[in-house]
């Protein structure tokens, strides 16, 4: 456990200095983050940067408003600094804050420190991605890979006397090929992460420039892409982040009690086929949306979203499930010191299902498979969402036929789950980076392949 | 809560002292970044402040060169002992990078221009009352101005001000200061016809300088508008981009002209200069010294004089934006175009502020020169939607029907497909009134008229 960051002593008297001129809660987030990042392009290993940050937030609650506060630095006298700073605009009543009871968290294992690992190892691994993905063919005539580890050691103590921390070590690799043939110029890309050490990269790490260059060369290929509504066939791993981003967003509190949710008020109800259920849990060992505690230090744990198509839960931070009289779900997450908690997904999928992927695409006459997406947007509040595609085929009579490029799927998230009529049994768990208020935080996604019976696929073909 | 921490803590002598640490820590060359900002945010939702922040930073980002060789460090502690640990970090960064044979420090290039109006007074002024004052305004005129309009989910105001201080071993020096603020809201709005949001927003150098009224009513308008919109048909039609639409796609462009992406094969406009990539209607300018433009700053990110660069005339491209590498690289000068986004980042070539020139054509002339098509107002999924090496793009889109040259029913749910350089050549006109808009980096442009574009509805 890392509650080490501030003397506990400290924390209580940064607390109390909070809650001076009034409110009902108070809580000081302390953070000290470092990491190493570098990138290999025209086979050159460059962008090397190191940095370490440490600091933190005091916010108080009174009367429904949030005062928040942050500094950079960890001395008393800046944590001092910073409750004055969000005290001082409060005037009324004030709650007397509870002693501190340190609790225990387990962060995840980490088992070879990435810190430990010469950074001459982590350009040899990026170098192995160059060749990796080069040698995929004469047609790849770019590769670009990156390395990333970050640490975050954070500590948390509340006026309710929770006193709670955690030590988050991340490792990420990613990489962007592009091939060419002609005038034509295509890309493919693919990352691996998690809340791992250097361990994770012991398998066969070079897999993943070989993916992307694969996928730049298939789409060298490809063809236009269909336009018009027609079954959809959703590819697995990443192919969860059509979840999270036309589901799991109108899942979270905030959205919902501001009544800028599709789900608002359909706890209960049925928003999906039976055969569908669903989970954020970040709990996961060693996935990347995985951490022990959340930003605010409840323990993170694993929600049951969608019950066989049956909506039964959102996702909350603290303030939020006070409103609605309810636990927090382990969700209050926030991108760093600098910034607020709010209700943010941790690993998010669609669990298992019966159907085979081959079965699935059996069954369709004429329809599209997105195996990857390049990113998406939604808007919560009224559901629409788009898709672009990075990775496509056609489907005809029961069998993929050719890659398509510049493929975008849109459509309306409760038509579109509700239209999900297949899950298939396979099942994987990508990694990614959620943005939502201006904040950036780690996100896993998940499912098998998933098939979505009617959808609109905007494509070039007319 | 003022927001206001003691000055002066952060400038060009920390950042002498940084560099010197790096030289005694093997480095040839270094440079130092020293940023202070202080922020403060008001969030309202309901006629209540929901959130109030206040908040101070700095830092220091240090690129140290060992040969040519270069890597970057960055931290929070200033202390004696911290600067000695960010410069050790760039050292130690260096030593892992491969050799470059372009690498290497800026010079001193030219004389720095001296810029008036990038702080605004206001910003120190109006106290904390005063900006939620101004966030509750923002979410009442969206309320008052439509009955249809049943909430907003946010209202947010947002400034920041600056002190930037750069100073390299090889003897460029310069300090500047900078405010900037906005405001936004996001208007939910609902009748039998369904429910849409819109986003109002404005952005200035200090609050004084926000419509308040102006912002909330924007939202509201967006909202109700839509309301009812169906899929259009499938087809190939003129376009007219608002300028919110016109500026994500100028961004994107913006990113096309920088040499990095160039030089890397990574640009749609790669080994085109001199070419013929748009039509005469589209001009483009980068103007780094222009007070209105957010990016606006007397120096670069790596101290190098900001100036104004013509980058398409006369349906040309004229230039590329360089930074020092990618002129090195290329044989060229720095156009003052190193890009920073705080001492966090190490600079890299980006478009400062992107002006596209305005036309003569009110917008009734463009919905005429139109006569049947769609008036785009919104486009989403822009980062996944274009490949940023071909130009092709599918995104997104929603807006208006045009028919018989004027505003017909809302269309949404469609997406628009076509590539950067066919776009820029498709360009028929200009609209007269231009618009300052914060999408795509810093950009000011006239809705646009766009001959053809393919749009995939139903």
């Amino acid at each position: 456990m890392s509650t080490d960051l501030i003397d506990p002593g400290v924390a209580a008297s940064v607390v109390a200095r909070a809650l001076s001129s009034g409110g009902e809660f108070a809580e000081v987030f302390a953070e000290r983050r470092g990491g190493l990042t570098m990138t290999i392009d025209e086979s050159r290993v460059e962008s090397v940067q190191s940095g370490a940050e440490e600091g933190a937030g005091v916010r108080v609650i009174g009367d429904g408003t949030t005062y928040f506060a942050h500094v950079d630095g960890l001395d008393p006298t800046d944590l001092e600094r910073a409750a004055s700073e969000a005290a001082g605009a409060l005037r009324g009543a004030r709650a007397e804050p509870r002693a501190l009871q340190p609790s225990a968290a387990s962060p995840q294992p980490i088992a070879r420190r990435p810190e430990d690992v010469p950074a001459e190892r982590k350009a040899a691994l990026l170098r192995e991605l160059d060749d990796r993905g080069r040698g995929e063919g004469g047609e790849v005539v770019q590769l670009r890979a990156s390395y990333a580890e970050a640490r975050r050691e954070v500590t948390v103590a509340n006026s309710e006397g929770l006193l709670s921390g955690d030590d988050r070590t991340r490792v990420r690799i990613g990489a962007q090929a592009v091939a060419r043939r002609g005038e034509r110029a295509e890309t493919g890309a693919e990352t691996l992460g998690g809340h791992r050490g250097f361990e994770l990269f012991d398998d066969d790490p070079g897999l993943i420039a070989a993916g992307a260059a694969r996928q730049a060369l298939t789409l060298l290929d490809a063809g236009p892409a269909p336009t018009g509504s027609m079954p959809v066939v959703v590819g697995g791993g990443f192919g969860g982040v059509l979840f999270h981003e036309m589901t799991g967003h109108g899942l979270e509190a905030d959205h919902v009690q501001k009544g800028a949710s599709v789900y608002a008020g359909r706890l209960g109800e049925t928003v999906a086929q039976p055969l569908l259920s669903a989970y954020d849990d970040g709990r996961l060992p060693g996935e990347w949306g995985s951490d022990a505690i959340d930003d605010e230090g409840t323990p993170t744990q694993k929600t049951l979203l969608i019950e066989s198509g049956r909506l039964t839960s959102y996702l909350y931070d603290r303030l939020r499930a006070e409103r609605d009289g309810v636990p927090s779900t382990g969700n209050g997450r926030r991108e760093s010191f600098r910034h607020l908690p709010i209700p943010r997904m941790t690993n998010t999928y669609i669990a298992p299902g019966e159907d085979t992927p081959e079965a699935m695409i059996g069954e369709v006459e004429r329809g599209f498979y997105a195996v990857s997406f390049a990113g998406g947007q939604v808007d919560p509040a009224t559901g629409d969402f788009v898709f672009g595609v990075s990775e496509g085929y056609l489907i005809e009579g029961g069998r993929v036929t050719r890659p398509c490029r510049g493929a975008t799927l849109i459509g309306n998230c409760r038509d579109a789950l509700a239209a999900i009529d297949a899950v298939g049994n396979d099942f994987w768990m990508k990694t990614g980076i959620c943005g939502k208020g201006g904040q950036h935080v780690p996100v896993g996604t998940g499912q098998g392949h998933v098939r979505i019976g009617a959808m609109t696929v905007g494509g070039t073909e007319l | 809560m003022s927001g206001r921490p003691a000055e002066g803590t952060v400038g060009l002598e920390l950042a002498s002292r940084v560099i010197e640490a790096a030289v005694a820590a093997g480095a040839g060359a270094a440079e130092a970044y020293a940023g202070e900002t202080t922020t403060r945010e008001v969030r309202v939702y309901g006629g209540e402040v929901e959130s109030l922040t206040a908040a101070a930073q700095r830092g220091v980002g240090v690129r140290a060169w060992i040969g040519s060789r270069v890597g970057y460090g960055f931290g929070t502690d200033v202390s004696p002992e911290g600067l000695g640990d960010i410069a050790a970090r760039a050292v130690d960064a260096a030593r892992v990078a491969d050799e470059d044979e372009f690498a290497g420090p800026p010079e001193r290039a030219g004389e720095v221009p001296e810029l008036v109006g990038l702080s605004d007074p206001s910003i120190g002024e109006w106290p904390t009352a005063r900006i939620v004052e101004l966030a509750l305004a923002v979410e009442s005129s969206a309320l008052q101005a439509d009955p249809r309009v049943v909430g907003v989910e946010q209202a947010v105001y947002f400034d920041s001000s600056d002190r930037i201080a750069i100073t390299s071993s090889a003897g460029l020096v310069g300090e500047f200061e900078a405010s900037s603020c906005y405001a936004y809201l996001q208007a939910l709005a609902e009748d039998e016809g369904g429910r849409e949001t819109g986003l109002g927003f404005d952005l200035a150098r200090g609050p004084a300088a926000l419509d308040a009224a102006a912002i909330g009513r924007e939202g509201a308008e967006r909202a109700t508008q839509m309301i009812g919109a169906s899929k259009p048909g499938s087809r190939s039609c003129p376009a007219v981009l608002d300028p919110t639409v016109a500026a994500s796609f100028v961004g994107i462009i913006g990113g096309a002209v920088g040499a990095d992406a160039v030089q890397r094969g990574r640009s749609p406009l790669a080994g085109r200069l001199g070419e013929e990539v748009a039509s005469e209607a589209f001009v483009l300018h980068d103007d780094g010294l222009v007070p209105e433009g957010i990016a606006s700053s007397p120096i670069d990110g790596e101290g190098v004089p900001r100036r104004h660069t013509a980058l398409i005339e006369a349906g040309q491209l004229q230039t590329y934006l360089y930074d020092t590498y990618t002129a090195r690289r290329a044989g060229a000068s720095s156009t003052g175009n190193a890009d920073r986004r705080g001492y966090r980042t190490q600079p890299s070539v980006s478009a400062s502020n992107l002006v596209v020139a305005p036309g003569s054509a009110d917008f009734e002339d463009l919905l005429r020169q139109a006569r049947d098509g769609v008036y785009i107002t919104d486009v989403s999924g822009l980062h996944s939607g274009v490949n940023p090496v071909s130009g092709v793009f599918s995104v997104g889109a929603s807006g208006r029907l045009i028919r018989d040259g004027e505003l017909a029913e809302p269309v949404r749910e469609f997406t628009i497909a076509s590539d950067l350089v066919s776009m820029l050549r498709a360009v028929r006109a200009a609209g007269a009134a231009s618009r300052w808009v914060p999408f795509g980096g810093s950009v000011s442009t006239p809705c646009l008229l766009i001959g053809e574009m393919a749009v995939s509805g139903a």
